[in-house]
């Protein structure tokens, strides 16, 4: 079970729906302790990729390569290193955020469940409403506590689905802090965004991807939201 | 169309346009009469139901585990032909059962089972149309699943049936009739071998189309 | 073996707590069992009595249906907010999910069972003290059976479209035998001189159809949720 890896190739990766192209042609790599980022229009394809990446979606051609593993061959012992916060937050509404984190860890068949618990829930900020049903958690609570619970299992490969998405600006900053630490864990962090101003100081790397395929990925000196209109012009 | 569908097709015409001489020259059944003659049509178009189900199951379980397209086409092929060939035997049933019975429907257990089979590949077809993308691999799921039924449909009707006996009308297959039948058999064979061909090229065509599609917009 | 076990019931626990706190699913399947059982009562009883043996069938039809109820409920719950996707990433075994989830659908099932079987003994004086081991017996067989299609299905068709026609139409034409064995079985307890053997006689045929189709759901549960 125990597997791990510093790095994740991605060559050729196409997936499409009937005729409803996804991805086409999206080649790259990357190592621990990068953030990447993906920016795109909606429908560039962004969340299929983070969803290959993840392994729950097989691309129609090319393949992700985890430290030499193929997610096919490894199965379980990549899903057991990859984190992912997606659009839907994964949660159970009915149960307390207390419980939506043990659940997972224990799904997860992870040590120590208590402590991991008390500590994602300080991460979180939700110690005082730990035992609180999620189901009356504001936009931003739920995305604190989805995020931990993403990364209840120290995941080595983290990929995020719009995580700046109903947070207050002090909340996104302490999930820029949040990431910063992970990335100096050795994380490797794939994050999509829209929020280009926060992610700015925080990308070590930009991707962007239009109708499926990467436009750009140099790492110039402008500003992102230059390089963004560039990119996105230049197709 | 190629080469081989033609040479299927014009044997499938030549079975077929000899079939009804050889039909006419079968003895006359008396309990019957004329309506025994339904059985040439009823009981091959039963068979070729039965196993094309089997075929449509085997190459669902195939598309399910290795993902080849083509175990696929066949298998949609296949589920159409069994909701043919299905539909065949049910009108033919009652028929039977109109003389023989004396009523439309009768809750025979062969009839009741290819009602069931038939009504579970309708099922699969709904699937494929109205499921959206992905229903080609839960439609494979169905289709195992419709396979590994098709012992306990029989067994469960047969024994809900025979709890209350009823005398029922089956004519003995001498040898002047089994000729015939086969025949009929032989040219349904050959019709639906000429349909898998036309079925299957077209859904090879219909994948080509897609993937010229996709790379067309590549540019 | 044990880590299979230990998610399987890891989820059942979980399906439970959720199910605590709202007491949705049970409340309306019940309810909506019960409801099924008066309709057909109504269509079926004659001047105050009961044409031939129906109350097995009445039993059984009402089963059927609100288990298709809370089958499309249960993966709905999952769907709401995309849990079954995180289910599916975790590095657990996925048939122990399929599992899990089937003891989640099978525990509610056979708790609207405990409700209904005393009613139907109730409206069509249904003898079921006569032969209690046999009766549970069939009323498992056949719920298991049931539940392991139901499961299957319902999990499948959580990314198709319009998935809640399609679940009973996929379920009832597989599940015929089921429905068959089970109103068969039950009928043979409820007659004037109940016959345990005949009943014994299907409940073999739920076993068999129970241990086939496990194994099959098992075994295409992988293949058939990877998308």
């Amino acid at each position: 079970m125990s597997l791990d890896f510093t790095e994740v190739a991605v060559s050729n990766v196409a997936r499409h729906y009937g005729r409803r192209k996804a991805l086409s042609q999206v080649s790259f790599a990357c190592s621990a302790g990068e953030v990447v980022g993906l920016l795109g229009p909606n429908g560039a394809g962004k969340s299929t990729l983070l969803s290959i990446l993840a392994t729950l979606v097989e691309p129609s051609a090319g393949e992700v390569t985890y430290g030499g593993y193929r997610a096919a061959a490894a199965g379980a012992a990549v899903r057991a290193r990859v984190g992912l916060l997606g659009h839907d937050l994964y949660l159970y509404p009915e149960l307390s955020a207390r419980e939506n984190l043990a659940f997972f860890a224990r799904l997860y068949g992870l040590p120590d469940v208590d402590a991991r618990v008390q500590r994602g829930l300080e991460y979180a900020n939700l110690v005082d409403r730990a035992d609180d049903q999620v189901l009356g958690f504001s936009r931003g609570m739920r995305q604190r506590l989805a995020l931990e619970r993403a990364l209840v299992h120290g995941p080595r490969l983290l990929l995020l689905d719009e995580p700046f998405t109903g947070l207050d600006q002090s909340s996104a900053a302490a999930l820029v802090g949040r990431l910063r630490g992970l990335q100096d864990d050795g994380c490797l962090i794939i994050a999509a965004t829209h929020d280009l101003d926060v992610a700015e100081g925080l990308l070590t790397r930009v991707l962007f991807l239009r109708q499926g395929r990467i436009v750009s990925a140099e790492e110039g000196g402008l500003g992102l939201r230059t390089r963004y209109q560039l990119a996105m012009r230049a197709s | 169309m190629r080469k081989y569908t033609h040479i299927l097709l014009g044997a499938a015409l030549l079975v077929f346009a000899l079939a009804p001489v050889l039909i006419h020259r079968a003895p006359y059944e008396s309990t019957m009469g004329l309506v025994q003659k339904i059985f040439y049509f009823h009981l091959p178009g039963a068979l070729m139901m039965l196993f094309i189900a089997l075929f449509a199951g085997v190459m669902s379980g195939i598309f399910l585990f290795t993902k080849k397209p083509w175990a696929d086409h066949y298998a949609l092929a296949a589920a159409e032909q069994v909701v043919l060939f299905g539909a065949m035997t049910l009108v033919t049933g009652p028929l039977w059962a109109r003389k023989a019975w004396g009523v439309w429907w009768e809750w025979d257990a062969r009839l009741t089972s290819s009602l069931l089979l038939w009504m579970i590949f309708i099922a699969y077809l709904l699937l494929r149309r109205f499921g959206g993308p992905g229903s080609d691999k839960l439609g494979a799921g169905m289709a195992l699943f419709a396979l590994a039924n098709v012992p306990f449909i029989y067994v469960s009707v047969n024994y809900w049936r025979t709890l209350h006996p009823k005398t029922t009308v089956v004519p003995n297959l001498v040898p002047p009739m089994a000729g015939p039948m086969w025949w009929a058999f032989a040219g349904f064979v050959l019709m639906s071998l000429v349909l898998f061909a036309l079925r299957v090229q077209q859904e090879e065509q219909r994948a080509r189309v897609e993937a010229l599609y996709l790379a067309a917009n590549e540019g | 073996m044990t880590a299979f076990f230990r998610v399987a019931w890891l989820i059942f626990r979980k399906d439970l707590a959720v199910e605590a706190r709202s007491w949705e699913l049970v409340s309306t399947t019940v309810f909506f069992s019960v409801a099924c059982l008066l309709v057909f009562s109504f269509a079926l009883i004659n001047e105050g009595q009961a044409v031939g043996d129906v109350a097995a069938g009445i039993l059984w039809v009402a089963i059927a249906f609100s288990g298709t109820l809370a089958l499309g409920r249960t993966f709905e719950r999952e769907r709401q907010t995309d849990t079954l996707r995180a289910l599916m990433l975790a590095p657990a075994d996925r048939p122990a999910l399929y599992v899990g989830k089937l003891l989640g659908i099978l525990f509610l099932m056979l708790l609207t069972e405990v409700i209904l079987v005393p009613l139907v003994a109730l409206f069509f004086q249904a003898p079921i003290v006569d032969w209690p081991l046999h009766l549970a017996a069939l009323l498992l067989a056949g719920t298991l059976g049931y539940a392991a299609v139901g499961t299957l299905f319902a999990a499948m068709l959580v990314r198709a479209r319009s998935r809640d026609v399609m679940l009973p139409i996929l379920l009832y034409p597989i599940t015929v035998p089921v429905i068959i064995a089970g109103v068969r079985g039950t009928a043979a307890l409820f007659q004037e001189t109940p016959d345990a053997a005949l009943a014994q006689f299907w409940l073999a045929l739920l076993v068999f159809f129970d241990v086939v189709f496990v194994t099959l759901a098992l075994w295409t549960f992988e293949p058939v949720m990877t998308e």
